[in-house]
Formats: structure tokens, sequence, C-alpha cells
């Protein structure tokens, strides 16, 4: 047995040399592979310059990487956010690429871990990355921005929302609202539209984007005419009754519940709301975009369901129904709030490196730097908001929407 | 023959050691002639971390014999109070690497005294009941600072297990744990170098440990505790001792994880149960009680996920079937009796007949 | 008012730990594994209902069948190619390893073929919730149901132990599997057996604990699994009257410290209580003593 253990500790110290030359090989390689492609890129570029200055010569692509946790329980979110930009990807190198460049694209899963982000935003690196699309949740963003801020790569996070990803990172720029801005919208759009006298609040405390938007909401509610009669937490290993919350609202009486959270708790807390006869109004924010397309989900239950949202998919304008329609054939499902962030997260990234005339030659910093210029001169009309524009701290600035679910659809509030 | 036995362990010891420095040196070259990756760079201090968290869960494991699912909630402890302290001190002590060290010293001393109070009253627990205490335990301190506030400003500190307003902090006061979004901005002071000093560090404190007189007491413990007991062993003072030392060293690897890291939060990921499970599975498939074997499958298994990515989605379901198939052949009778009959009898029957 | 609607919130919550916690114990007390894979096949039975109900559209006593069929078969697998392997290996951890990579392989199995999306799942069960007091209290059908099962299960679990010639074996295999297969009893095939009723069980919560948690995703399973692990332990881990009255008690605590104490907290208190009850007597509420033998 002794000397069974010691052969075998052999073999795994002769994997581990394998798999860490494999490793090595990998990345020497593909040290090697950038090499040759930048002095290709530098050949093509001169012969470029010499011949027609718009064309682009062959093999000169923009790489641009993605993050998101395509595994684990967040899944669900990594998933739509590497759809997303995959699909506007596809879009743009058919229609001739950006300046005709035509764009690469990787997608690493980050299993909603931080330090496996980073692990993943360092493969990207490897693989030569030169824009981040991503990361896909707030807590990780927070972790690779970090990385990317150090490196001075180009990031832009679609559903990141935390404000900790933006300071003192004036790299990465954001898609979405911050958790701020939605929580102290949410408390003057109550107020200022007297939609209800007594709030009361669900939201998980373990989440970076709940607990966020919940403090916000509170402080702002002090200005506002409203009254919080309850606020009740759950966590994320807790989320699956929610008969104790749900209870305290009703028993304060209250006449609206906001639910800073995700449509996969909504869904629960909607029907078990239902099945203890409490029907107060819902208010929700952008993570609840998508419980109509909760497979199987009895919609009249979320009829009535307010929400302050950029983006829904059933919004009847062009844009969002081709998208939609382009999103559920090329992969089955209907497409969510992250799915459409990442998409405009793409196309915002397009009218940046137009804007900017970067080249796909130019070096990650030089990219950042032009795009870092040329994020505040751009307007863009997405999915997700129209005319976006952004302060140079990396904040974006539009509308929200006010929507109400009606007959199984949302409904634009005026 | 005991003369020969000594010089065996010696030997042994000698070649851990050697593989880790020898490790750093190859990867020291590697990076000085520029030929390791992103990928590889980023992951060196995360494979210290696993590391010193799979030899120091080997100490309760393999050689205190208890099963232990609560090795990650030490780790926590560790890991926010060493953020905790680097956050505080970061205007204090500009040296980085002092203040890292006395980090480090605080992390351990902190997860070596919730270890010490966790095991005075569970230690007295056998087998699956052990384990399922462990979990709660490492569950608790998971919650706790899940919604743990703690804020900073001119008059002091302030607490809170609600949320951050209810610190009441005046202008300008700082929330350095703010409950689950947990303390971001800590400095990163973890280098690979760093990362092997404590890995040699926890070697030293083990290895020695196992091959005293403390470690010869431990390990009758978990032979057999009655006869252990009849010889006049204090059961409670080694258990408790093992057990504080294995907790303090995960809590060094858990000092050395936050400080890799700009965000440090309490997820059901890192911290939670699935992360213990996971340093187990380090020390079960190294072999229990195999100090090397913890050090080469901690490496492996946190390599592997990230050699697999290019299976891009079915990425974690080939690891979960290599992890089953790696656990079927190291561990199952019928595979250790076919390897002995054929692959390797007739690479060792030279030395089956010298011995 | 509310303290009795919160008490019978505790009930509802409980009987679905109950009834999960019924398998686990089971498969500990006869095969003495922590079978960590037992959360994720639930997950793969109330998949085999959705699919067959929902997808296929199937009636509601097909789904229920096929899903028990599925689950009993995938137990008696699981058991056969990852679990067997290693008894007999030389530390009993070995096997709580390849429960953990089962887990793994379930949840990214079910990941790849469902997608990581939200399923709302439809109640199999079709009893109307009764009402008493105007109103105020509520016990819904699922409730109802859960607990009658549970209630049925328990019993048929201990006179199938007691006093069927399969039972006794299974006893026997739990007490010493040397001593039992002297006797002349099929050791493997009486702990497939109890793979496969463990899972057929772990079919029925899964589409209990759906039905009144309508939520479902490859991950639906696993904190289930460990709550109900922690009831099993409470209750006496191997015990059956045990993991009813432990997963019974688990959540009404859980339930009354989210409502009086912190909501937040609720999962610290559990595990809090469950380790004083431990301490206080270390096999659990109705665990039999173990006397260690010198």
């Amino acid at each position: 047995m002794k000397k069974f253990k010691k052969v075998m500790s052999l073999l795994l110290v002769a994997a581990m040399i394998a798999l860490v030359g494999c490793g090595n090989s990998n990345g020497s390689e593909q040290t090697e592979n950038t090499d040759n492609a930048a002095s290709t890129e530098t050949a093509g570029d001169a012969a470029a310059e010499e011949n027609a200055p718009t064309q682009a010569a062959d093999g000169e692509v923009f790489k641009i990487g993605a993050i998101g946790p395509s595994t684990g329980s967040a899944a669900v979110y990594g998933l739509a956010v590497q759809n997303g930009a995959d699909l506007a990807i596809k879009e743009i190198n058919e229609a001739g690429g950006i300046n005709g460049t035509l764009i690469e694209y990787n997608f690493q899963d980050d299993e909603c871990d931080n330090e496996k982000s980073v692990n993943a935003y360092n493969t990207l690196k490897d693989w030569g990355m030169q824009m981040l699309v991503g990361t896909t949740t707030s807590g990780c963003c927070i972790a690779v921005a970090a990385e990317s801020a150090n490196d001075n790569m180009f990031q832009i996070t679609p559903s990141g929302s935390s404000v900790d990803i933006i300071n003192n990172n004036d790299n990465v720029y954001q898609v979405c609202f911050t958790d701020p801005n939605q929580g102290v919208g949410a408390a003057q759009y109550i107020g200022e539209n007297a939609v209800a006298q007594k709030v009361a609040v669900i939201y998980d405390s373990s989440d970076v984007y709940s607990s966020g938007i919940y403090e916000k909401f509170v402080q702002e509610s002090a200005n506002q005419s409203f009254e919080i009669v309850s606020a009740e937490a759950f966590t994320a290993d807790n989320k699956t009754d929610f008969s104790v919350q749900l209870q305290k609202a009703k028993d304060a009486g209250a006449e609206l519940v906001f639910l800073p959270i995700y449509y996969t708790e909504a869904s629960l807390i909607l029907t078990q709301a239902n099945a203890m006869d409490f029907a107060p109004k819902f208010f929700g924010c952008d993570g609840l975009d998508g419980i109509l397309n909760v497979e199987n989900f009895d919609t009249a239950l979320a009829e009535g369901v307010m929400l302050l949202t950029p983006f829904a998919a059933d919004a009847e304008d062009e844009a969002t129904k081709s998208f939609v329609s382009a999103y559920v054939a090329a992969y089955g499902d209907t497409p969510n709030q992250f799915a459409a962030d990442a998409y405009d997260a793409v196309y915002i990234l397009k009218a940046a490196i137009e804007k900017s005339g970067a080249v796909p030659s130019d070096s990650v910093s030089d990219l950042c730097e032009k795009l870092k210029g040329a994020m505040g001169e751009i307007t863009v009309d997405g999915l997700t908001g129209e005319a976006m524009s952004w302060d140079s701290d990396g904040a974006v600035n539009k509308a929200p929407k006010a929507m109400e679910i009606v007959n199984g659809n949302y409904a634009l509030i005026q | 023959m005991k003369k020969l036995k000594i010089s065996k362990t010696l030997k042994d010891n000698i070649l851990t050691y050697g593989i880790v420095i020898l490790a750093y040196l190859i990867m020291q070259i590697l990076i000085g002639t520029g030929n390791v990756s992103s990928l590889m760079q980023g992951l060196l201090v995360p494979l210290c971390v696993y590391v010193i968290l799979a030899v120091s869960l080997n100490l309760t494991v393999g050689i205190l014999g208890e099963l232990s699912l609560g090795h990650a909630g030490f780790m926590c402890v560790g890991a926010f109070t060493g953020a905790f302290f680097s956050k505080c001190m970061q205007d204090v002590i500009s040296i980085s690497l002092l203040r890292f060290i006395l980090a480090i010293v605080i992390g351990a001393v902190a997860a070596g005294i919730i270890g010490f109070l966790i095991g005075m009253p569970v230690l007295r627990l056998r087998g699956d009941y052990l384990a399922i205490v462990t979990l709660a335990f490492g569950e608790i301190i998971k919650n706790i600072i899940n919604v743990l506030y703690i804020g900073k400003d001119s008059r002091g500190f302030h607490f809170s297990l609600k949320d951050s307003l209810s610190l009441g902090l005046e202008e300008g006061g700082t929330v350095i744990i703010n409950g689950a979004q947990g303390i971001t901005g800590t400095p990163k002071d973890a280098t690979f170098t760093m990362g092997i000093l404590l890995i040699i560090l926890t070697l030293i404190i083990v290895l020695n440990l196992i091959h005293s007189r403390d470690g010869r007491a431990i390990m009758s413990i978990r032979d057999n505790l009655i006869a252990a007991e009849s010889v006049g062993i204090n059961i409670t003072k080694y258990k408790l001792m093992a057990f504080s030392i294995s907790a303090a060293l995960a809590g060094v690897a858990g000092v050395l994880y936050a400080h890799n890291l700009s965000s440090l939060m309490a997820t059901p990921k890192n911290f939670g149960y699935n992360m213990s499970i996971m340093i187990l599975v380090f020390v079960v498939l190294g072999g229990i009680g195999n100090i090397r074997g913890s050090i080469i499958s901690a490496v492996i298994l946190t390599l592997l996920p990230e050699l697999l990515r290019g299976l891009s989605n079915y990425r974690m379901l080939i690891y979960s079937i290599i992890l089953i198939a790696m656990m079927l052949f190291n561990w199952s009778p019928k595979f250790i009796h076919l390897r002995e009959k054929y692959s390797l009898k007739r690479l060792f029957r030279k030395n089956r007949e010298v011995q | 008012m509310s303290f009795i609607s919160y008490l019978i919130n505790g009930i509802s919550l409980g009987s679905v730990y109950a009834i999960i916690a019924l398998g686990y114990t089971m498969v500990y007390g006869i095969a003495k594994m922590l079978n960590f894979a037992h959360g994720d096949v639930i997950m793969v039975g109330s998949f085999t209902v959705f699919f067959a109900i929902s997808m296929q559209g199937f009636p509601t006593m097909v789904g229920i069948i096929l899903s028990v069929v599925l689950c009993t078969l995938l137990g008696i697998t699981i058991e056969y190619i990852a679990y067997r392997p290693l008894r007999g290996a030389a530390s009993s951890l070995a096997v709580l390893i390849t429960a953990i990579g089962v887990s793994y392989f379930l949840q990214n199995v079910a990941l790849l073929i469902f997608g990581a999306n939200t399923k709302a799942f439809t109640s199999v069960v079709t009893i109307p919730a009764i009402k008493l007091a105007e109103g105020q209290i509520i016990i819904s059908g699922e409730t109802i149901v859960t607990i009658i099962s549970c209630i049925i299960i328990m019993i048929g679990l201990t006179l199938f132990i007691n006093k069927t010639k399969a039972g006794q074996a299974m006893l026997a295999v739990s007490e010493d599997k040397g001593a039992a297969q002297l006797m002349g009893i099929n050791v493997n095939a009486t702990i497939s057996l109890t793979f496969a009723i463990g899972s057929a069980l772990a079919a029925i919560a899964g589409m209990l604990l759906c039905s009144a948690y309508p939520s479902l995703t490859p991950y639906t399973g696993s904190m289930p699994g460990i709550k109900a692990f922690v009831a099993a332990v409470f209750g006496g881990i191997g015990s059956i009257p045990g993991a009813l009255i432990g997963g019974i008690v688990l959540g009404i605590i859980e339930i009354l410290s989210k409502a009086y104490i912190s909501s937040q907290m609720a999962d610290a208190i559990v595990f809090m209580v469950l380790i004083v009850v431990l301490l206080v007597k270390p096999t659990g509420i109705l665990g039999k003593k173990i006397q260690e033998k010198v």
C-alpha cells in the first residue's frame, strides 16, 4: 500500500509536470502566435496605408473577450451575456465588421466566483483579447476591473452594476444603471407618482446588486411621501421559502412590495403571495425583467407588476423585435435583459471604435486610451436605452422606462 | 532497521520540500524567460492557497483522523480578519511586506482561536456527526460574515448586524466590511514568492508535528482512541492541538487568498461547504495522511478546470467525470489489485527482490 | 394569529425537508454512506416530471410514474458505477468524494440538456388549500399531501424493513456486511435495492419539493439536499421516524427564527440549534446510542 502510494504520487508528479508543461507550451505558442500576428499586422498595415487606407488587410481582427458564469447557479445570466454578445458580433461580422475589420470572439466561464473570474480574464489575455465585454456579475466585476485597470484594458460591463466597479477604474464603463441610481430612481418614481403609501421591501442581502439598490432606496425614501413598513431580507442559501417575508409585509398592511431582486426569486414570491391571498402592487427593477419568460410560469400571477427597466423582450419597437426573433432562432430561448445589455455592449464598442478610428494593430493600452476618448463623445441608441451617453467615470446616462405587465405583456407607462 | 526507517522519513520530507522548491525555481525561471502565460501567472498564488489548505486539512483528516467539512469557514475567518487589518492599516503601515506579514499573523491567530473555540465542544463527537457539526460551523461563520457591517469614522469603529445604514456613520466615515459586499480594495500584497514561503512554513509545521512525540500521540488517537486513552494520552489536548493548528493554517491560506483579489466576499462558492468539500477532495485524492499527495492533487485539481477551458460549456461535466475516474483509479480495491498485477509488477520486481 | 400561520408555514417547509430526509436516512442507515448526490437525484426527478407533463403534455400520473422509474434506475446505475467499486476501499471517505463527483455530473448534465433558465414547475397536487379563521390561516394542498406522503412512506419503510425478508437482509447488511454475507445474504443486491428505494423516494420528494416551491433549475436539489441532511442528523441519522421529526422541527425553527429574530440569519440559527442538540444528544433526537467496545 505504501509503495503504491509512492508510485501514485510519482505518477501524479509526472502528470503535474506534463500539465504545467502543457500550460507553458500553450502559453509560449500563444505569445509566438501573437508575435507573428503582430509582425504580419504591421506589415499589413504598411501595405494597407500604401494601397488603400480604408481597406483592412487580411488576418486583422479585433479580439473581443467576454466573461460570465456559464455553469453554476448564476449560469442563466452568464449564458445570456455569452449569447447576446455572440449574436451582435455575428451580425457585425456579416455586415462586414467594424470599419471593415472583423471581430473574433471568445467567452470564458467564471462560475460566478471572483477568483475564477480573474482566471478567465487571464485566459482571455493569453488568447490576445483587446477589449473585454464583462464581467456579468458585480462581485466578479470588481475583482476583474482591478486587473484590467492594471493592464489598461478597455472594459465595458453589460450588467455589473456596483459603483465599486467604475470607482477609481477609468478604463471601465457600464451599460446598465448603477445600483444607487436604480434605488433612487425607484423611490422617486413611487413617491412622485403616488403609487402607494405603505411600502414593504424584500431583498437579497447576500447579493451586491440587491442590497445596493435596497440601501439607496431606503435613504431616498426619507425624502418621499411614502413610508417603509417592513424590510425583510433573504440570502442565497435560503431563497425558496418567502412565507415569512410576505407574512410580515401583509401584517404591516403594505400596499406595495418593492422587489429589487432577480426574476427567479420574484417568480416564487409571486406564487407564494398568491397562495396566501396577498395581492399588493409589486414593483421591481431591471432584475425583474424576464419574469414573463420563465418557462411554464403562470403569467396571470405577474399581472399588474410594475418595473423600472431599460429593456423588455415584449417591446414593440423594431430593434427589439428583430433582436428577439434572431435570438430565439439562434439559441432557442427568449432573451432577458442581460442578453440585451451584452448585445448593446458590443454595439457600443463598435461605435466607440468607429469614432476613435482605432485599428487592431494598436496595443491594448493605446486602444484603451482611444476608446476612453471616444466614449465621452458617442451616443448610442440601443435596445436598453435611447441616446445612451457616458460620463468620464464610466456610468451610463439613459432613461429608465417604467413598465407595467398588462394581459401578460409589458406595457409602457406614459 | 530503526535507523533505516528514520532516514526514510527524512528522505521523504526532503523530497516533499524539494518538490516545492523545485516547482518554485522552475516557475521563476520560466517567468524570467517570459514563457509563462498570464493564466498560469494568475494561478500561482491561488495554487499556493489551495496547497496550504489541503496540507492543513490533511492534518485534521489524515493525521487526527476526524472528518471536517468546515475548513472553508476557518479560511473565511483568516481572510476577513487579515483583509480588515490591511484595509485599516493601509495608510498607517506603508511597507507592504510588513503589513502583509502582520495580516498573516493576525489571520492565523484569529482562525486558530475560532478553531480552538469550536473544537472544544465538538471534538467529542465522532465520525459523521463531527462532519455535520463542522459543516454547520462553516455555514454559521459565512452567514455571520454576510450580515456583518463594520464602519470607521472619527469616533472609532461601528458595528451592525442589519445593514450599513444602521451603522450611523458620520460624514466622511467609511464602511470597511459591507455585509455581503464584503471588503473591497484590499491591497494586493500576495506574491508567488510569499505563497511558496508560506507553503514551506506550513510544511515545516505539519511535518515536524507529525514526526514529533505530539504527532505520534495524535496518530495513536486516530488509530485507536480507547487504547490511546488507556496509556494515558490526553485525548482532548491532542485533538484540540491538531484541530486548532489546522484551523490557523487555513487562516493563513485565507489571508493569502484575500490579498490576491481586490474584492473579498463570503459567497457559497468560496467560503461555503462547497469549498470545504473541494479541499477534502484534494486530501482524499492525494491520499489521506499523505502530505505530498495533498500538494500534488491540490495543484492538479486546481489546474484541471482551467486546462479544460477549451471544452467551453462541457468543461465542468468533463471535470466531474475525471474526478470520479481518478477516485476509482486511486481507491477502488479492484483497480489497485489490477494495477499491482500488471503494470507496476515488472517495474518493481527488482526492488522487491532486494527487500 | 400570525404565530399560528408562521407555525403552519414552518410545518409546510419542514414536511418538504422531512420527505427528502427520509431518502437520505434510508441510504445512510443501510449503506452507511453520506450520499451527497441525493439532492441531485431529486433534481433529476423533478426535471423528468417537468419534461413529461409540461413539455410533452403527458397526464400527471404518467409523469409521476416515469419519474419514479427513471430515478430508481438512476440510483441503481450510480451505485453500480460510482459506489460499488469503492466498497472495501481503505477509507470510507473515498466514496464520499465520488458522491460529490456524481453530484457535479448530474448538475452539469441537466444544465446542458435543459439550460440554466428557471422553469416554473406545475404542481402535481390538485387538492385545494384549507382556509381557516376567515382566510387568516391557509394550509396549502401541497403541505397536506407532503405530510400524508411522509407518514405513509415512514410506515411503509418501517414495515418493509421489519417484516420482509429483503428488509431484514438490509438490517443485517447495515449491522455487519461480512457477517451478512456469511449468512447467505447477497450484499451487493441488498445495497442496490437500498439505492433503488432511496432514489424512488427522491423522485417523490423532488416533485413535492417543486410543487411547494415551483422553481426548477439544475441546482434546485443541492441546498434542500443539505438542509434535509441536517434534518436527518437532527432526528438521528439512520432512524426513519427521526427523519420525519427532524425535518418538521428544522422547518419550524427556520421559519420562527426568520420571523422573530432575523430573516438573514435564519440559517446560522438553524445550524446553531443543530449543534446544541448534537452536543446534548450526540446521535440526534432519536438516534441509537452506540456503545464502543474495547
